[in-house]
């Protein structure tokens, strides 16, 4: 693949250096390092939404990127996490079986989108010091604190090419627990979120949908509907939706389901 | 013999002994008497208060003080080292809440204090501190603690203890005296403490310090009016008491 730089549009970012791993999805602007030494990019391309936006800043504070829909809600019973497995070098889909979901530890997931490298490593390091908080304190971690140990270990590479959006959610004495952190050092606590660039129709989706009392298969049929809608509408996201139900004894895998049969499924039902 | 190994911290006795640490718990024993007892919705903190003279102002040189608003220590010791460990405890426990977003365990603020010492037996050119902490404070389930650290960095959670002077006599009279009737109420376990106390202390309310954190609610040092009161109606019981064996004797 030769190199070739796209910049400053909505579409694909090429940005080839050597011996860079396969991401499903790229990080912020690099705005500091200019295009010579860009770490954080690599085989790793997604639409971005605003590249150099600075001025934007004051309206947008979370910055949706990463080729990508990941979701996670909160309901009665618990959370619920979707997320799609594309992969993609460009208009080139690298895997459609990456699993974006982090198992930290048994009551905690993490969630995937930016750079693949980034968030494995970053979250398997969380799940280290998850462990070492529950020896040392001989209880479990809650999420506030694991979503906060991970905001704190990654802002100190702030600008320094991380890319990482990711969703921790988990249970803990205080009930459900969901958290965005990136690499941009936000951490928000909220009871919805949707991340990447699928996330908007998955919104949509689950807006219409979403209510307080649902019962556990209604809402995993809402994370599902609203992962194979986005993938339905943008190129970046597709392969399988993958689900998880997180409750009071930890997470479940509920199910993992190719969304060309979902497809077919809800044609028939229409 | 003790002498050729007691001159540096990180030299042990050819029988185990760690002199300085050893000596350091001996400082300890000096000081004035204080106890700290668990109670089922209060804990309680008693101090010997040393007289003061005469034109001393009498609240500046306090032992007894809040960690943060469910956590208070007293700590006791014999030399200068004591703004130190306070601070330093006081700066966890707010960076606790900062990174764990949750207010520290009195288990927790207690481990790093101890951590904290036993650091100092371990590393040249430094001396261990000469200081012995009671820890109390309600955990955020609402479980009362007392927790003991002693110089060589242990600790050790109690239902009831005592330390300094006459510590001996006060454990003795605690192990006797604390049982579930005598922590029942409030008003009870700082009845409790404060005879405690009077088994060592002369001359009665005057000399004593209290300190009680009563579950959600702060630290709350009694006033001298209080202490007084509650002095005088253990002295009535007291009074009650004798009345009563003397009848069954004379009946």
């Amino acid at each position: 693949m030769a190199l070739a730089s796209v910049l400053n549009s909505d579409c694909a970012n090429f940005s080839f250096d050597n011996c860079q791993p396969l991401g499903f999805g790229c990080g912020p602007g690099q705005s500091g390092l200019g295009f010579d030494a860009t770490p954080g990019d690599g085989l790793s391309f997604s639409v971005k939404n605003h590249q150099s936006s600075e001025d934007d800043d004051v309206e947008r504070k979370i910055e949706f990127l990463h080729g990508t829909t990941t979701l996670a809600f909160k309901f009665q019973h618990g959370v619920i996490v979707a997320v799609d497995s594309r992969a993609t070098a460009g208009s080139y889909i690298a895997s459609q079986t990456v699993k974006k979901v982090i198992e930290i530890n048994p009551y905690l997931l993490g969630t995937m989108a930016g750079g693949a490298a980034d968030c494995s490593f970053w979250e398997r390091l969380l799940a280290r010091q998850c462990r070492i908080y529950e020896l040392r304190n001989k209880e479990r971690i809650s999420v506030a604190a694991a979503s906060k140990l991970l905001a704190n270990m990654v802002y100190q590479y702030k600008g320094m090419g991380l890319s990482m959006g990711t969703m921790v959610c988990g249970w803990d004495k205080r009930g459900p627990g969901l958290y965005y952190v990136d690499s941009e050092g936000n951490r928000v606590c909220g009871d919805l979120f949707a991340v990447g660039s699928g996330s908007m129709y998955a919104y949509g989706v689950i807006d219409s949908g979403l209510r307080q009392d649902l019962t556990v298969e209604e809402a995993c049929e809402l994370g599902r509907r609203a992962i194979y809608q986005a993938t339905y509408r943008d190129a970046y996201s597709g392969g399988q939706v993958n689900l998880y139900h997180v409750h009071s004894d930890g997470w479940t895998r509920v199910s993992q389901e190719d969304v060309l049969m979902l497809h077919q499924q809800y044609k028939g039902q229409a | 013999m003790a002498t050729r190994y007691d001159r540096a911290i990180t030299v042990f006795s050819p029988d185990g002994h760690l002199f300085q640490v050893e000596y350091a718990q001996e400082a300890v024993k000096k000081g004035s008497t204080a106890v700290g007892i668990r109670g089922k919705d209060i804990v309680v903190l008693g101090v010997e208060k040393k007289s003061v003279a005469k034109l001393q102002e009498e609240r500046t040189v306090r032992k007894i003080c809040a960690l943060d608003e469910h956590v208070c220590m007293y700590i006791f010791f014999n030399l200068f080292m004591f703004v130190q460990p306070f601070d330093i405890s006081r700066v966890e426990c707010q960076s606790h809440r900062l990174t764990v977003e949750d207010p520290v365990t009195v288990e927790y603020i207690t481990r790093y204090i101890a951590t904290l010492k036993q650091r100092y037996t371990q590393s040249n050119g430094r001396r261990p501190f000469g200081i012995s902490a009671l820890i109390v404070g309600f955990d955020d389930d609402g479980t009362p603690r007392l927790y003991q650290t002693d110089p060589s960095g242990t600790y050790h959670a109690w239902k009831a203890n005592a330390i300094g002077r006459s510590a001996k006599t006060v454990r003795e009279f605690l192990e006797k005296n604390y049982t579930d009737e005598a922590i029942a109420g409030d008003n009870e376990t700082i009845k409790l403490a404060i005879k405690a106390l009077l088994e060592v202390v002369q001359s009665g309310g005057k000399n004593i310090e209290l300190a009680v954190i009563r579950r959600n609610q702060p630290l709350k040092i009694l006033e001298a009016k209080e202490i007084e009161t509650l002095v005088a109606e253990i002295e009535k019981e007291k009074e009650e008491e004798a009345e009563k064996k003397k009848q069954k004797k004379s009946t």
